[in-house]
């Protein structure tokens, strides 16, 4: 990178596409042609910077000044101020909210004081399509450093001294999850990225592989050096279309380069990497599912063991670990496992990437250390609730999660933690809910993705899940009875118990931590018929007030059902016998008459 | 579901023929191979699953099976303009349901179903990972982000024309 000056970090993630930063890239480049900057000042299109809440983001090195919401016409305002007379363009810079103060240079805004990046390092630094900016920050040192100066025994060895942790969801030991497939016998072994992300609103592994792929790649081949396997497949999603692009530039790059192929660094060690596509559906990231599909078949799940690293693909020895775990992995070698080990709580190391969203100021990508607490994350990092509402909740770990509440604020997280709290870690989802959110629905939502992801195969899932919803839809409904709570309870505790892969053996958790925690939501709904929250439809009412009513006759005209009556310039009434529910009165009344509570 | 016979020209067999020959008539390719299909002819009639099964040395039962079980394969034709609606968890709370159903108003139709003009068809997909934006829209491969429900018709005038 050393020719040029400057350099302008244009974000190129998935959602600073869509806001156009292309054009920015675009116009960037044909104003610094224009004033024959371009051989000083280079623009490079990067992956997620994490702030996704304020995107599309500029950020200019070496002075770290932090460009939001850019528009491609504030290119040559960039180009002449910044570039060229050395002055910030004030209106561009980052606002902090709380102090209303505008912040210089980025390590001083509260989003990134509290992180620590160690599988995002990358991210929002280099360009992703550019192999050489990955090896000038160390890349692929790890691989050569394992292939040259280490057994394989001793780099499962420092993994494990790490404490790294699968970071799919389980948690489970990745150095000792390599020593299994290691010790397995076979002519032939795999290496599985699990790249299907099926958390509805998680996106760190989507940024992993869109800004940073060949981290991922890299450690692939550690990998498979480790547990002697010469192939590695990455299954991704079909609906990560960049990501997918980016990762077939990688793996070209990476041959071109002999770090991927026959004969890397001349060791005689030879691993390729090939994509599998997945084709929507959540089950597959489950590892039995995921290799089945990746074999062409219905992506249905199977009992372990056998576990994968005993038989997997087509039968034979199987290591699938998780997108984040895998760029976990060259740096624990380049930095020892002391270091990492140091990072973190007692049984959880390292750091874990979080996607923040949902009612949250700052939506984006965070990395922290585990052992942060919910606290931080939420009010300091995540910049607090958007339009100053009161916290709620926050789901963790997706459909298969729960929820933790205000209660559990202080808590540092990590694995057992969340468990303990009748949450769990999952992919790293973190849905933020405000006091506009019925938690009653937040469940009846998860359920409802359940049972259309259940793939059918086991009758625990496939049946009780679609009870689950049912008893869920007609709560909201307004028809719920005392005994629909008990029957919640006991029918999700038996899903829990006799389902045949983890889809099934979590998926009532969303229910069962709701119900723990918001109990006096459920008995509102039930006896007194009441959503606090004003989101379930069906326990509105709606009336008209007597002082606002002025008798136009719009409301009873718009009424599709004629539950209105009222005589011209007379005060209007809504029978709620009658009553839908329906809004149109609401839409039509100009005077603000209709009320619904 | 409505099953109306279409008839494949020659040319299309041909194609089918020539996107199995290029994954070796693998099986374990089948996943695959319709990916490609349906990028092909944009969605996955019976008829083209017949040709893929008798290709691939596989049931037809088998095919039907898997292009049914992933829900990023579509048996129905969509419109010249697909419309996905993402109902991911950020978007949900950020409001997706009422845009869903502005959507439903305006072009009259159901999620899973094609305007009979056959522009627009409408679906539902979960998170597109750019959460940042909820809600989220797609209309083809262009993303709106922060969607409000009367925004709707401003989103469907821009492909009107
Ligand atoms: C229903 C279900 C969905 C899952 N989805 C994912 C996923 O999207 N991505 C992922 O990495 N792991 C997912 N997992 C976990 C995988 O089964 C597996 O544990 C993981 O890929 C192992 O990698 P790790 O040890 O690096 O975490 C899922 C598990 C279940 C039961
Ligand atoms: S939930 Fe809609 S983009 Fe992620």
């Amino acid at each position: 990178m050393s020719k040029y000056s400057m350099h302008l970090l244009v974000c190129g993630g998935t959602g600073c596409r869509a806001s156009a930063s292309d054009a920015i890239v675009e116009n960037l480049k044909t104003e610094l042609e224009a004033k024959g900057l371009s051989d000083t000042v280079q623009v490079i299109m990067t992956g997620c910077f994490g702030f996704c809440e304020k995107g599309p983001i500029v950020k200019v090195s070496p002075d770290n000044t932090f460009y939001v919401q850019v528009k491609p016409e504030d290119a040559r305002k960039i180009v002449e101020e910044h570039v060229i007379k050395g002055r910030k363009v004030r209106e561009l810079l980052y606002v902090d909210p709380k102090a209303n103060e505008v912040i210089e240079d980025s390590k001083h805004m509260g989003f990134y004081k509290k992180q620590i990046r160690i599988a995002l390092r990358n991210c929002g630094f280099i360009n992703p399509e550019i192999l050489d900016e990955y090896i000038s920050r160390d890349g692929y040192l790890a691989l050569g450093k394992a292939l040259t100066e280490m057994t394989p025994e001793e780099v499962i060895k420092e993994i494990k001294a790490s404490g790294l942790r699968g970071r799919g969801g389980a948690g489970f030991p990745t150095g000792l999850k390599w020593e299994l497939s290691r010790q397995s016998q076979s002519d032939k072994k795999y290496v599985v990225c699990n790249a299907d992300e099926g958390d509805p609103g998680a996106f760190m592994d989507r940024s992993i592989l869109e800004g940073d792929p060949h981290s991922v790649l890299e450690a692939m081949a550690i990998c498979g050096y480790c547990i002697g396997a010469d192939t590695g497949l990455v299954y991704i999603r079909a609906e990560y279309p960049l990501a997918i692009q980016r990762l077939k530039v990688a793996i070209s790059q990476a041959r071109e380069y002999g770090l991927l192929g026959k004969d890397i660094f001349g060791t005689g060690f030879n691993f390729d990497i090939e994509l599998k596509y997945g084709a929507g559906a959540f089950v597959c990231g489950e590892e039995t599912a995921l290799i089945h599909s990746m074999e062409g078949h219905r992506g249905e799940p199977t009992l372990k063991p056998p576990f994968p690293s005993v038989s997997g693909y087509l039968g034979k020895p199987t290591n699938v670990n998780n997108v984040e775990t895998f760029a976990n992995i060259p740096v624990i070698l380049l930095k020892g496992s002391a270091w990492f080990s140091s990072i973190g709580t007692e049984k959880s190391k390292g750091t874990k990437v979080f996607a923040l969203a949902g009612k949250i100021n700052n939506v984006g990508l965070i990395e922290v250390p585990m052992g942060t607490t919910l606290r931080e994350v939420i009010f300091e990092i995540g910049g607090g609730i958007k339009n100053g509402r009161k916290f709620k909740a926050v789901q963790t770990g997706g459909p298969s999660g729960g929820c933790l509440t205000e209660k559990h604020l202080d808590l540092p997280i990590d694995y057992e933690s969340l468990v303990a709290n009748g949450s769990m870690m999952g992919s790293g989802g973190m849905i933020v809910l405000d006091e506009d959110d019925c938690m009653v629905s937040i469940a009846k939502y998860f359920l409802d993705f359940t049972v259309e992801e259940s793939c059918g195969k086991c009758s625990p899932c496939r049946i009780g899940n679609k009870r689950l919803y049912e008893l869920l839809d007609k709560i909201c409904k307004g028809n719920g009875v005392a005994d629909d709570l008990t029957r919640l309870k006991n029918l999700g505790l038996v899903i829990k118990d006799t389902s045949l892969c983890g889809l099934g053996q979590s998926s009532p958790n969303p229910v069962l931590s709701t119900l723990e925690n918001f109990m006096v939501e459920y008995t509102e709904h039930v006896h007194d018929k009441k959503c606090r929250a004003g989101e379930c439809k069906a326990l509105m009412t709606y009336s008209i007030l007597e002082e606002h009513c002025v008798g136009c006759t719009a409301c009873a005209r718009a009424c599709p059902v004629g539950a209105i009556t009222g005589e011209r310039k007379q005060l209007h009434v809504i029978n709620p016998a009658i009553c839908i529910k329906c809004g149109a009165c609401l839409e039509k009344c100009k005077f603000d008459a209709v009320i619904v509570q | 579901m409505s099953s109306v016979k279409i008839e494949l020209r020659k040319d299309q067999i041909e194609k089918i023929h020539e996107i199995c020959k290029s994954f070796n008539y693998e099986g374990g390719e089948l996943i695959n191979v319709l990916h490609k299909c349906q990028h092909e002819f944009g969605y996955l009639p019976a008829e083209i699953q017949e040709v893929v099964a008798e290709q691939l040395k596989l049931s037809v039962a088998k095919v039907y099976g898997v292009v049914t079980f992933y829900s990023f394969f579509s048996m129905i034709p969509k419109g010249k303009f697909p419309i996905s609606i993402c109902t991911g968890t950020a978007c949900y709370v950020r409001g997706a349901e009422n845009v869903l159903a502005e959507f439903k108003k305006q072009l009259k139709i159901e999620v899973g179903e094609t305007s009979a003009d056959g522009k627009f068809s409408l679906s539902c997909l979960r998170c597109v990972g750019a959460c940042g934006l909820a809600p989220v829209v797609l209309v083809g491969e262009k993303t709106f982000g922060r969607v409000a429900p009367d925004g709707v018709k401003a989103i469907l005038a821009e492909f009107e024309q």
